[in-house]
């Protein structure tokens, strides 16, 4: 085959991604997908809290009662407006909302959660991203629903809206609520 | 009656564009010298028209005629006039227009410039300037009319954005539309070249001048925007890996690899497909930029409002002109590889490995934007891909290059000793190593790799540029040492070696704390100390803001008072940081209020930063802009015929090896 046409059709894949995205951002605004790890124990870890690098939280002093874990970073453009919603809607959910600040500066964050808005309960700090690999972090935003017993019940990839919290977030947390907590 | 006026004028320019679209093009085709006589006359009644659009528009911001929608969008009767002009180009609409003035002002100098292009070759160049303008002027009348009424209407408009309210935002489109616009004329001269079969690489030389004019350009753009968003942001950062400064990277990456390959086509007659190829990949990374951040697709700080149906044209447009050319280019492109012969070891195989690391970088960049579009489509969500991704690898990405740069003029074209490369370059060597030794003390115990590595990096490349300054001035007699060519490729490689010590060492070296400070407290950082006076109230011509009072003392001597403001300009936006900076040659302090935290000793939350070198990335980067309009003026670039020469030119270039060249 002629080399040359390699470009052309390089572009046309690039041209087909272009004009599905315009399409799918006409359609949609969020989405979820299985994760794994859903319905699984999530892996313990033990992270600094943000700023305090001399305090270690342990994911098992979680356990009694589910939580929220929030993956953001001050780099991530989408957590911005996505931060507006944790600070109104996901501070109401009535389970503690942990901060996962992912790959970041701890300056940056501070300043950051400063002038954005701090939701979070405690913010825990994985400043290298390695227990992100364990918990199979792709990117920023993302949001872990954990369980009393440990499990990952729901995982959103994505900037949360209230939709989600509406119909997705919140009838799991009811439900969990009915549950023995041991 | 005024703003239809401006519709009408843009209408007419349609019309005109459409007509020196097409009739030059048959003209060529049917070597009817009448036909392609139009070419001309259509570009300046083109010109004319979107100028008196434009006029209308900037008089329309001055007079506040706020029955126009656009207008009473982006202006207010408070709003200085200057930014009711700059206001013209700070939405979607006028931005627009301002990318089809700037385009038609440079069409308009291809066609006065260009009597040295023979007519054919001149016609069809500005019959594709011409389609390239038809595409944006229905995008401008069919989808974004920038004097669409709004009635009834209204006593007082809207303030224009106020991050946009600044000095840095009047320039730093115009600069950057004129660097991405202008490699539609590189692109022009390619698709002319491709349409007539070229086997001559005489169009390369003609296309050069421009090409470097408009990579100059957009590089002030670009760094024009990093100095904005470095006192204007109040973070203190200078580049973000932000969608939309991607958008204008880009281009530049590929429009860098261009400048380089066109040197290559020109004097030696090698990469011939390649350079076409680049100079329509650069160019189409300019449309994909203005698509990106005018679809809406992606997710961005100063993405303009998005709207699916301008998605929809933009898209269509660039498949018609980048799907177009490519196919062009599939057809037409120079089947047989060309040129001189060239050996391992050579000046073209370090250019080749230039263009190598330039497309790399520039589709990693590529990659790192649209893969948060990717993940949307796929379903993984919405995603940022931020500075972990791209900095890592461009800084990967650019070792190789700063390893290579000095390589580039020391060798030869055709075939070259390494070693004796390596032997000139070994003060460049020593001199970097002694470099670090010294900035390992300098810089003290907490000194990063990146600042070492930065230190390097400047110094060899540097050194590597003056050995081969030194190397010309030895061997040449006074008078034929540097044509204006290499002058300027001196400059712009300067500015890389400066631009690399100003990155490097910022990142490294930079403090920055955030710091609660009480009025009257005085806090130590680094071998500064800041003393927190009063805060205030001030009162701009649009804002109110608070104002703070900081005293800057360093070894007992006042440096300074800086005054960093919360401005909270009308209509209840949000409130804008207005970092105080006292700028430096080796360190700026740049002082940003964060947030009053209350308490009776009215303490605020401070970021107080010493950046170190941060001045060096922009000198840097106004270094590469002037080496690039230096290397524009070479009168090379303007001879219509040179006696076909690729011994001649070869001639010009070659260093000649003597025994004695040892450093």
């Amino acid at each position: 085959m002629n080399s040359r046409i390699l470009p052309f059709v390089g572009f046309l894949v690039l041209f087909a991604l272009l004009g599905a995205g315009l399409v799918y951002v006409r359609d949609h605004n969020t989405s979820e997908v299985p994760s794994p790890l859903v319905g699984k124990p999530a892996p313990a870890f033990s992270l600094p809290v943000l700023n305090e690098p001399e305090r270690v939280v342990d994911s098992r002093s979680f356990l009694g009662k589910p939580y929220l874990l929030h993956v953001f970073a001050s780099w991530c453009y989408v957590c911005r407006e996505e931060n507006a919603v944790l600070m109104t809607e996901g501070r109401q959910m009535g389970v503690p909302l942990i901060g996962f600040d992912y790959k970041d500066e701890p300056s940056d964050a501070t300043s950051w959660l400063k002038q954005f808005g701090n939701p979070y309960d405690v913010v825990l700090a994985d400043l290298e991203g390695d227990v992100a690999i364990d918990l199979g972090v792709y990117g920023a935003p993302e949001l872990f629903l954990i369980d009393a017993k440990g499990v990952i019940r729901y995982k959103h990839i994505g900037a949360l809206t209230s939709d989600v919290v509406r119909t997705k977030l919140m009838p799991i947390i009811k439900t969990m609520e009915q549950e023995p907590s041991k | 009656m005024i703003p239809e006026l401006g519709q009408i004028a843009l209408i007419l320019a349609l019309l005109v564009a459409i007509v020196q679209a097409v009739v030059p093009l048959i003209g060529a085709h049917q070597k009817s010298a009448l036909l392609m006589a139009i070419a001309k006359p259509a570009v300046y009644a083109q010109a004319f028209f979107v100028a008196i659009a434009f006029g209308i528009l900037v008089y329309l911001m001055l007079v506040h005629d706020f029955s126009v929608m656009y207008v009473a969008q982006n202006s207010n009767l408070r709003l200085p006039w200057y930014y009711s002009v700059s206001g013209v180009w700070g939405a979607h609409e006028g931005s627009l227009l301002l990318w089809v003035l700037i385009l038609n002002l440079w069409t308009v100098c291809v066609a006065m410039l260009g009597k040295h292009l023979p007519p054919v070759f001149l016609s069809r160049v500005l019959a594709i300037l011409g389609w390239v303008s038809v595409g944006f002027l229905l995008f401008t009348t069919l989808t974004s009319n920038p004097f669409a009424r709004l009635l009834p209407a209204v006593l007082d408009g809207k303030d224009l954005n106020p991050l946009l309210q600044d000095f840095g935002l009047i320039i730093h489109p115009p600069m950057l539309y004129t660097g991405y616009v202008g490699f539609s004329v590189a692109f022009a001269f390619a698709i002319a070249a491709l349409l007539g079969g070229e086997v001559d690489r005489q169009w390369v030389r003609w296309s050069r001048p421009w090409t470097n004019v408009a990579w100059a350009s957009l590089t002030l753009g670009i760094a024009m925007g990093s100095w904005w968003a470095y006192y204007e942001l109040g973070w203190g950062g200078w580049w973000f890996w932000d969608p939309v400064e991607n958008a204008s990277f880009m281009p530049w990456l590929a429009g860098t690899a261009l400048i380089h390959s066109q040197a290559v086509t020109e004097k030696r007659g090698g990469f011939r497909a390649w350079t076409q190829l680049l100079a329509i990949f650069t160019f189409s990374f300019s449309l994909l930029g203005t698509f990106l951040v005018r679809s809406g697709v992606l997710t961005s700080v100063h993405a303009f409002a998005s709207d699916p149906e301008r998605g929809m044209f933009i898209l269509l447009f660039l498949g018609v002109v980048v799907g177009g050319s490519l196919l062009l280019y599939s057809i037409r492109a120079p089947k047989v590889a060309g040129g001189l012969a060239f050996g391992t070891t050579s000046r073209e195989s370090i250019l080749l490995a230039n263009n190598l690391v330039f497309v790399c970088a520039a589709g990693m960049v590529l990659l790192g934007t649209l893969y948060p579009l990717i993940a949307d489509v796929l379903g993984l969500g919405k995603i940022s891909v931020g500075p972990p991704y791209f900095g890592t690898m461009f800084l990967w990405m650019m070792v190789p290059i700063a390893v290579m740069l000095p390589f580039g003029p020391l060798l030869r074209w055709g075939t070259d000793d390494l070693r004796i490369a390596l032997r000139r370059l070994v003060p460049a060597f020593v001199s970097a190593l002694v470099a670090v030794v010294v900035a390992w003390f300098v810089f003290g115990g907490d000194s990063s790799w990146k600042a070492l590595l930065g230190v390097a990096a400047c110094v060899w490349v540097a050194m590597g540029v003056l050995r081969f300054v030194v190397l010309r001035v030895r061997e040449r007699p006074s008078g034929q040492r540097f044509n204006r060519e290499q002058i300027g490729m001196i400059v712009a490689h300067l500015g890389v070696a400066i631009f690399f010590a100003g990155v490097l060492i910022t990142e490294g070296t930079s403090i920055e704390k955030d710091l609660r400070m009480a009025q009257g407290e005085t806090v130590t950082v680094g071998d500064y100390e800041f003393s927190f006076g009063e805060i205030t109230r001030v009162e701009g011509p649009n804002y109110i803001a608070d104002e703070g009072q900081i005293r800057v003392v360093r070894d007992g001597k006042e440096v300074g008072i800086l005054r960093p403001q919360k401005r909270q300009y009308s209509e209840g936006s949000n409130v804008q940081t207005e970092a105080a900076i006292q700028p430096g040659f080796y360190r700026d302090v740049y002082v940003a209020l964060g947030e009053p935290l209350g308490g009776i000793d009215g303490a605020w939350s401070v970021r107080v930063y010493l950046k170190s070198f941060i001045r060096w990335v922009w000198g840097g980067a106004i270094l590469m802009m002037l080496g690039g309009l230096i290397v524009a003026t070479d009168p090379r670039f303007r001879r219509s015929a040179v006696p076909a020469t690729v011994a001649r030119s070869n001639a010009d270039d070659v260093i000649p090896v003597s025994a004695e060249a040892i450093a």
